[in-house]
């Protein structure tokens, strides 16, 4: 079992050191910082610009493969180099990694459990109202496009504070900087994560809510379930216990990595709520002509899916023992 | 039951026909219950109806089922696919989908248990009811061990804490003759073997000391030493708990040792219901009789054709006003068209049968009566093809294999595969099939058999040994083209007829496609579809239907008229009735027989079921993990079996005559088949077998030591054994 991850995480390690690099190689050589000095006004002069690009460790008079070496012994210093104005790529870093913690963590706990629980008894209950509705629900929501979810529900935040005569429920930001003293701000954070929340929530149940159906719908006419049953276990308990337990197996690696992608993968949400995380990250410093972010992001996304791997295979042969030798 | 009593003696015309028959309600007259004494039932079932909805209208599975189980007894079910035996079985336990609408009664003790909710009867479930499923691997969770299920069950039902309710576990698999059951309790399902799965599932079902065991199919996917073993089991079972068994199964052989009384389902309905021997000597009801006739049996003494039931069960969806058996019996009159016969007992009979002509039906026949022993048309043996009629040695071979082997590299590593054993799944055969000749391969499931036809169909000439087919060495045929001419003389029908014809081409298409493979013209195509489709017995016009539409045992023709397309020599049959019903299969075996004479071919005929190969093949080969044990004319074979492995396969298979069954002596085989990577030396079968058990350390010694090698011990009859010795098991 120990071998046998290790040799997963050797594997793993191996395709984030393609990944990245071949990630800093296409951001190196395709954007072009000098752009955003120029554009600068006043603007610097050229030798003024050159120095700078140099400093930053962009300068494309210097071999890509020196800059990537550079790069590479920065990192293992600890250091992701500047970013396109001069401040820390790691401080950066920091500061984006925990806004979208903050933003993720609740939404992918019920989402992820909601979606699992909401497929299920739709299975249970084929065809039959409760099916029904969230099966039309569920597509609905994937055929619409996040930004018009996201909008929607401000509208509706905004009717409420009206109905309410204060404002209950924040649209944009993580929270509001003036306030001080742990209960006002931590009520301020739970204010602003309400609509985000819910947007990343609705999405991931309707997700998982249909991959999760189809698995439980094999595993409902199966001879185990009916066996458990003929033992004299009460139905909601075979259900639970032998079925859900088993159904659930299937969908585990694709919970697994679309919880842990969404750190990279939540970019309209975060924008549109003007949530400053890893997803806008990604978008501004393309924009930006931003190589070091860029290639920061990269780092993490590959990092990220290493996670993932090791994640689902762990979960996966924690629950399924036909996986564990071998 | 009161019911169908009213309503058989209620309309006038019921008097015509029926006059002087005793409707069947005090099961008491019965002679199983005088066995009993005065017992009151434990089980009891009447009037029993299921139906499902369905698009085309509610399909009634079950149609008045009544029955009853004493303390201690045991009740076979016995009925084809669909004729509704398993769905009143689930009835009882209450686990039927919703969707189904139950009517009737089912009480236990007298206590009714039909509209018991969900809590009430899992009270009943487990404890008082238990089940033995069929498929053991799916019938257990693949996630949890084999101990986790069995403790759940029991604590489900028992105040017993953790350790306690491992301790049982453990005794409870000791029980059942898992070896090592410390060790083993930990075990998943997917680490046992089939026949271990099945142990397994039956100490779940004794955990609780049930009052009935209902045992659905409980041996079908096992071979038949397992079968054996796990029946041995069950008995066992019994003895400890006490308990009834309700056995359901489609194979009359095994209830035929194992039951006390049998009740024959059809079309939803008991058709015939008694003590065993009662049913199965003196049988009073067209269908059972015919399911008793269809049987190819392992005790054969001389060859004859099967009688086959023709046609196919009713649909349950639009059932016909009569008798849902008229279409198919051969001794049907105007009534039974006219109306369905309720079961009851004739003057006469000891037991209760539903025909209209039950009075007529009597043992010898005589006067104005029927001798069901010939109420159906024995089809006449086909005519011997001349090449049949000459000695066996003028004969030339169509295939000889000398010496076949098949080795799989066993391999792991991701990357860097390196070896790290082998699977020896042919190993070494020799075989030999003459013109107008067929010869049986018999073994259990994982013994090389269908290896082995691969190796032959291949016509590479396998990887050392040869194949020599028509004469012609197979490694000597260079090209595609000269390849292709040989396969035409050879051709293969399968094992399963769903999945061997192309779903979305129509039959005349698929009969068509070999012929336009060699070049066949159009015309002449066209000219030969419809003569195929009538070699079979089909209907030529239906040559643009789809293979759906046809029933299991059509479609098997039509892959039979499919591999006769280019009227090949040699015709390889891997297992080709045994996903087929006993009264379906009986036609099948009966057209290849015929087709063989008719046509003068040979088959290569593979199968698992002894009785079959009994029937069809005249010379027979026993292969064992990849060898060849025994080999000989088959009359000689089963009458003298001479290597152990051979007497035990023999005495295992369950014959469907009471008497003789419970009279047998069963040599029973321990554990399951080695695994073909993992060969014991010397003698290949020696830690099985049981021969070797009762030899001196000397002889011992030798099994371990030598390989032994087919031998001569008569003409035409080889056994692979140090101390052949013949031994008659049927």
């Amino acid at each position: 079992m120990g071998r046998y991850m290790l040799r997963r995480l050797a594997n793993y390690l191996i395709l984030v050191i393609v990944a990245t690099s071949l990630a800093y190689f296409l951001a190196a050589l395709s954007l072009n910082p000098r752009a955003n000095f120029e554009a600068q006004k006043p603007r610097p002069t050229t030798a003024q610009i050159d120095a700078t690009l140099k400093t930053y460790n962009l300068d494309p008079e210097t071999p890509v493969v020196v800059r990537y070496a550079r790069w590479v012994d920065g990192i293992a210093h600890g250091n992701l180099g500047l970013d396109i104005k001069g401040g820390s790529v790691a401080d950066d870093f920091g500061r984006k990694v925990g806004v979208s913690i903050r933003l993720l963590v609740i939404a992918t706990i019920i989402g992820s459990i909601g979606g699992v629980l909401v497929g299920a008894y739709g299975a249970i209950k084929q065809y039959r109202f409760f099916d029904r509705w969230t099966t039309l629900a569920s597509f609905f929501l994937l055929a619409m496009p996040v930004f018009v979810v996201a909008i929607a529900l401000q509208m509706f935040a905004v009717n409420i504070n009206d109905a309410a005569g204060s404002t209950v429920i924040q649209y944009i930001g993580e929270y509001n900087p003036t306030l001080s003293g742990f209960w006002p701000v931590l009520i301020s954070r739970l204010q602003h994560l309400i609509l985000p929340t819910i947007t990343l929530t609705l999405f991931q149940i309707a997700q998982y809510s249909r991959y999760q159906r189809n698995t439980m719908l094999d595993v409902l006419g199966s001879d185990f379930l009916r066996t458990a049953r003929a033992k004299g276990l009460r139905r909601r308990t075979a259900l639970m216990k032998h079925g859900l337990r088993t159904a659930i197996l299937p969908i585990v690696p694709l919970l697994v990595y679309n919880i842990v992608l969404l750190f990279t993968g939540a970019t309209f949400t975060e924008t549109i709520f003007g949530w400053h995380g890893m997803g806008e990250w990604l978008v501004l410093s393309i924009t930006t002509n931003d190589v070091n972010s860029v290639a920061a992001v990269s780092l993490f996304t590959a990092a990220v899916v290493l996670v993932a791997g090791l994640l689902s295979d762990l979960i996966y042969s924690a629950l399924d023992p036909r996986v564990r030798f071998s | 039951m009161s019911t169908a009593s009213s309503r058989a003696g209620g309309t006038p015309q019921d008097s015509t026909t029926e006059e002087g028959l005793t409707p069947v309600i005090e099961t008491s007259k019965e002679p199983a219950a005088d066995r009993h004494g005065g017992v009151p039932p434990l089980l009891e079932v009447s009037d029993l109806h299921v139906s499902f909805p369905s698009e085309a209208g509610p399909v009634k599975a079950v149609r008045g089922v009544s029955y009853s189980v004493r303390p201690g007894e045991v009740l076979g079910i016995v009925g084809e696919s669909g004729s509704g035996k398993s769905v009143s079985s689930m009835a009882v336990l209450g686990l039927l989908p919703d969707s189904a609408d139950v009517r009737g009664s089912i009480r236990m003790d007298g206590r009714e248990l039909l509209g018991l909710n969900d809590a009430k009867m899992s009270k009943i479930r487990g404890k008082d009811i238990a089940m033995v499923f069929q498929d053991p691997l799916s019938a257990l969770t693949p996630v949890y061990s084999i101990g986790t299920q069995i403790i759940e069950a029991i604590q489900v039902h028992q105040d017993l804490d953790k350790v306690k309710a491992r301790t049982r576990a453990i005794e409870l698999l000791d029980l059942v003759g898992i070896p090592d059951p410390h060790q083993r309790v930990d075990a998943f399902p997917h680490e046992f073997s089939g026949g271990m799965r099945q142990r397994a599932m039956i100490a779940m079902a004794i955990a609780n000391d049930p009052k009935i065991i209902i045992a659905d199919e409980p041996t079908t996917a096992l071979d038949v030493t397992i079968q054996a073993q796990v029946l041995e089991v069950l008995k066992k079972a019994q003895d400890v708990t006490g308990a009834a068994i309700v056995m359901i199964t489609h194979d009359l052989g095994v209830i035929a040792g194992f039951a006390d009384r049998v009740m024959v389902m059809y079309a939803g309905r008991p058709v015939e219901n008694g003590p065993v021997d009662e049913v199965y000597y003196r049988p009073r009801m067209p269908y059972t009789i015919g399911l008793l006739g269809s049987i190819p049996r392992v005790d054969a003494d001389e060859r004859r054709a099967l009688t086959p039931i023709d046609g196919t069960p009713p649909s349950m969806v639009a059932l016909p006003k009569g008798c849902p058996f008229e279409a198919r019996c051969p001794i049907a009159i105007d009534v039974c068209r006219e109306r369905e016969p309720e079961l009851l007992t004739a003057p006469g009979a000891n037991h209760p049968s539903a025909c209209h002509r039950s009075r007529e039906l009597a043992e010898g026949g005589g006067e104005g009566l029927l001798d069901p022993a010939t109420i159906y048309p024995i089809p006449p043996l086909p005519e011997a093809h001349e090449i049949e009629r000459l000695p066996r040695e003028e004969r030339t071979a169509v295939l000889e294999v000398d010496n076949l082997v098949k080795h799989f590299p066993l391999l792991k590593g991701a990357v860097f595969k390196r070896k790290i054993g082998t699977v020896k799944a042919v190993d070494g055969i020799t075989l030999e099939i003459k013109e107008g000749e067929t010869l049986g391969l018999v073994g259990e499931s994982g013994c090389g058999k269908t290896t082995t036809l691969l190796e032959i169909m291949d016509l590479t000439g396998g990887q050392a040994g040869s194949v020599t087919v028509f004469g012609k060495d197979v490694r000597e045929v260079k090209g595609a083209k000269a390849r292709k001419a040989l396969r035409r003389d050879m051709q293969i029908v399968f094992q399963d007829p769903m999945a061997s014809l192309d779903a979305r081409m129509p039959i005349g298409d698929i009969l068509a496609e070999p012929l336009k493979t060699h070049g066949w013209d159009r015309a002449r195509t066209d000219a030969r579809i419809p003569e195929l489709l009538e070699l079979v017995g089909l209907n030529p016009d239906h040559s643009d239907r789809f293979p759906q539409e046809f029933s299991g045992g059509q479609r098997q023709r039509i892959s039979i008229a499919r591999a006769l397309a280019l009227e090949p020599k040699l015709v390889v049959l891997d297992e080709p009735v045994s996903a087929l019903d006993v009264s379906i299969q009986a036609g099948v075996l009966n057209l290849l027989d015929e087709l063989k004479s008719r046509m003068g071919l040979s088959y290569l005929f593979v199968a698992h079921d002894l009785s079959v190969v009994r029937h069809i093949a005249d010379r027979i080969a026993v292969m064992y993990l990849g060898r060849i044990v025994e080999l000989g004319e088959t009359r000689s074979v089963f009458h003298e079996p001479s290597h152990p492995y051979t007497q035990a396969l023999l005495s295992a298979v369950p014959l469907p005559d009471p008497q003789k069954e419970r009279a047998r002596e069963r040599i029973l085989l321990t554990g399951d088949l080695p695994s073909p990577a993992n060969v014991p030396s010397g003698c290949r079968f020696r830690n099985r077998c049981p021969k070797y058990l009762q030899l001196n350390p000397g002889e011992q010694q030798r099994c371990e030591s030598e390989d032994p090698q087919l031998h001569t011990l008569a003409p035409d009859h080889t056994a692979a054994c140090h101390f052949a010795e013949a031994l008659a098991v049927v």
